[in-house]
């Protein structure tokens, strides 16, 4: 309007102080009942632990809502918010001018199963090939949550989106075998209602160099339709009824089952979640379908065992 | 120093690889590439440069190129790469990311035909395409162009008062692929005259924050603003790096135009990019002859040289722009700049807009005689009128 510009908003902005020495602050825009929110806060612990750091690279997801709005932040470690398909790339960059100068701390990709499965596979598969020095973290809420509820590639089948109004029809991309096909030193998956396991294979992808893949079970009551406090019992119901087995796997060659599906029925994981419509699942096929899966995951982790333990 | 007989691409590719080893003793450099007709041979000089602190990043798609080389330049590094046409148009959204990350990115692009149809030769259409992203536009005439844009660009970029990527484009085969003789500066001399890169938000544990989370609008707006001010700045420091530049290896690399004649000229001919060498020549044959007509080659792009454009129109009675590239429904990117630089300064100017050479054409002698024919007998506009040689 006049020759004086307003001064820059930046400069007036007071310092907020990096008081809390925790990844995820308290404070932070997560829904309540938000698996990636358990997740976050069990990396950071994982981190203290092991007496490590990282950086953060967030793709177009809930994950860098998370952050809140400048100039305050949630996160206590240095974070860039990437463009949807590229957070295995810019990573990718960070750890290059990390190694080069023989630095230390991770650089952890934290990525919706929209940025991983969908639009972010090209990048992710070609970070995987290079094996690129880096931690992929996918916290899969089977949808995009951070839209509103639309289907993904890692929606399962039966669930009602706002763009699978009557139910997804098609299966959910096996993403952890995509993976383990890349032969990275390491993939796993992870579940919040098994924080031990958890933890342990956190640690285990920190002391392994190159590209390491961990898949998160993560429950998102807006696009679950479901309690905020049923998350953690949610998930657990999935390890326990087969649907979401905990593995890990080494190069694409040598397999590992972390907890024995005790198969439980998967009818309350279903009644639980409004996404699921009463009689519009096939329990019976589900159940097969699952102890298929895991018969075969079985097979290779006692025909190729992982030899060695880690961390 | 030595004088060697090379491509435009070998220039390109020599500059960039130079400009990241003079880094080798800060955080290094780095870069992710990919292959495209025809700056290929820039991404392969790259990978094979015997860097002594730098790591050239092999990706699957120009989009995670320019991902790759964010996240260096976040880090710390120098950063680079080089594309073109589609290429470029994919890795559009990532450029942009660059641009308002405010990291000193250099990009060399080779300007080519944006397809369909598939058409491999020189058109402006996929840079121009850029104009309105927070980027410095370079338009290199020649070979030495080329090297000497790309070095004062990585200066230019990370000036803490810019703090902007810049890219630096040369047309199609006729540049990329033609060799000349070209000065190849000795690394010592560039490590002189390119400082060690000190991003100011680099990425820091020590001091965590977090970067292209959400801001309010008042925020965002201002963060444009800021990027507003630093383009203005970039006059000033241009300057600075060209002079910087004949201090330490004792060539003018030349400004942000050139003019020739302008000083009395009646008629003048605004080109960019190759089209200057020929331009230039048809000019000087007729002043030499007794006319009134000026050249001016426009070779920073953006921001866009609107002062000296009109001090180097002072005289003329007409202007003849020439674009290697279209703007659907509206005609050539140069001239719309040119329209608005005059704008409310000299309404009684003529500014025609040719469009020449579209696609890879040529842009002949005698299209520019018929360009100057036509301009000198106007006494109004027309729509921008489609050229091709005879």
């Amino acid at each position: 309007m006049n020759g004086d510009r307003p001064i820059s908003t930046l400069e007036q902005a007071p310092p907020i102080p990096c008081t809390e020495e925790c990844l995820l602050r308290p404070g932070n825009t997560n829904c309540g009942g938000c698996g990636m929110g358990v997740g976050l806060t069990m990396l950071g612990r994982a981190l203290a632990e092991a007496d490590d750091t990282c950086t953060l690279a967030i793709p177009a997801c809930c994950g860098i809502v998370t952050a809140g709005a400048f100039p305050t932040t949630s996160y206590g470690v240095p974070t860039v918010a990437t463009t949807f398909a590229s957070a295995a790339a810019v990573a990718a960059g960070i750890a290059t001018v990390r190694d080069l100068n023989e630095e230390r701390g991770q650089v952890i990709c934290w990525a919706g199963d929209g940025g991983t499965y969908d639009i972010g596979i090209a990048t992710l598969s070609a970070a995987a090939e290079r094996n690129e020095n880096i931690i992929y973290i996918c916290y899969d809420n089977e949808i995009y949550g951070n839209t509103g509820g639309q289907r993904s590639s890692a929606t399962p089948p039966g669930a009602r989106t706002t763009t699978t109004p009557g139910g997804k029809s098609e299966e959910k991309k096996d993403i952890m075998a995509i993976m383990a096909a890349h032969q990275i030193p390491y993939a796993a998956t992870l579940s919040i209602a098994h924080p031990d396991d958890f933890s342990r294979k956190l640690k285990t992808a920190f002391n392994t160099p190159g590209t390491r893949f961990l898949l998160m079970h993560s429950p998102c009551p807006t696009g679950w339709k479901s309690e905020p406090a049923d998350s953690v019992e949610l998930v657990r119901l999935a390890v326990a009824s087969g649907l979401f087995p905990l593995y890990e796997v080494w190069n694409g060659s040598a397999w590992r089952i972390n907890v024995e599906p005790d198969w439980t029925s998967p009818t309350e994981y279903f009644q639980r979640q409004r996404r699921f419509k009463d009689g519009e699942i096939d329990l019976q096929a589900t159940e097969r379908s699952c102890r298929d899966q895991f018969k075969r995951l079985k097979t290779l982790a006692q025909e190729f065992p992982h030899k060695t333990e880690e961390g | 120093m030595s004088v060697e007989v090379v491509s435009g691409n070998h220039a390109a590719g020599y500059a960039l690889s130079v400009a990241g080893e003079a880094n080798r003793a800060a955080r290094g450099a780095s870069c992710g590439i990919y292959p495209i007709t025809p700056q290929t041979e820039i991404v392969e000089y790259v990978a094979s440069f015997p860097f002594q602190k730098s790591r050239v990043v092999p990706v699957e798609s120009e989009h995670s190129a320019m991902a790759v080389s964010i996240g260096a330049s976040l880090a710390g590094a120098r950063a680079f790469t080089a594309s073109s046409s589609n290429g470029i148009a994919y890795m559009v959204e990532n450029i942009m990311v660059a641009g308002y990350y405010r990291l000193p990115i250099v990009m060399v692009a080779v300007n080519r035909t944006l397809g369909p149809p598939w058409n491999i030769w020189a058109d402006q259409g996929d840079t121009l395409m850029l104009r309105d992203f927070p980027w410095i536009q370079f338009y290199a005439e020649d070979n030495q162009e080329v090297l000497d844009a790309t070095l004062m660009a990585f200066r230019l970029a990370e000036d803490h008062r810019i703090l902007l990527p810049a890219l630096v484009a040369m047309d199609a085969f006729i540049v990329s692929h033609t060799q000349a003789e070209t000065v190849l500066p000795d690394q010592s001399a560039v490590d002189r005259y390119l400082p060690e890169l000190d991003l100011p938000h680099r990425l820091l544990h020590e001091d965590p924050k977090t970067l292209g989370g959400l801001a309010w609008p008042e925020v965002a707006m201002s963060l444009r603003l800021e990027i507003d001010e630093a383009m203005d700045r970039v006059d000033e420091v241009f300057g600075e790096c060209r002079a910087a530049f004949r201090d330490v290896f004792e060539r003018d690399p030349g400004g942000a135009i050139e003019t020739l004649g302008t000083e009395d000229a009646e008629i003048v001919v605004v080109v960019s990019s190759s089209i200057a060498t020929t331009a230039r020549e048809i000019v000087k044959q007729r002043r030499a002859a007794g006319e009134k007509i000026g050249f001016v080659k426009i070779k920073m792009f953006r921001p866009f040289p609107e002062r000296a454009l009109r001090e180097a129109c002072n005289t003329a009675k007409a202007v003849a722009v020439l674009d290697r590239n279209y703007a659907a429904g509206v005609g050539g990117v140069f001239w719309q700049e040119a329209k608005a630089a005059f704008q409310g300064h000299r309404d009684d100017l003529i500014i025609q807009d040719y469009l020449t050479g579209l696609c890879g054409g040529d842009v002949t002698p005698p299209m520019i005689d018929e360009v100057i024919a036509d301009v000198t007998t106007r006494d109004a506009e027309t729509k921008p009128i489609w050229m091709t040689a005879p």
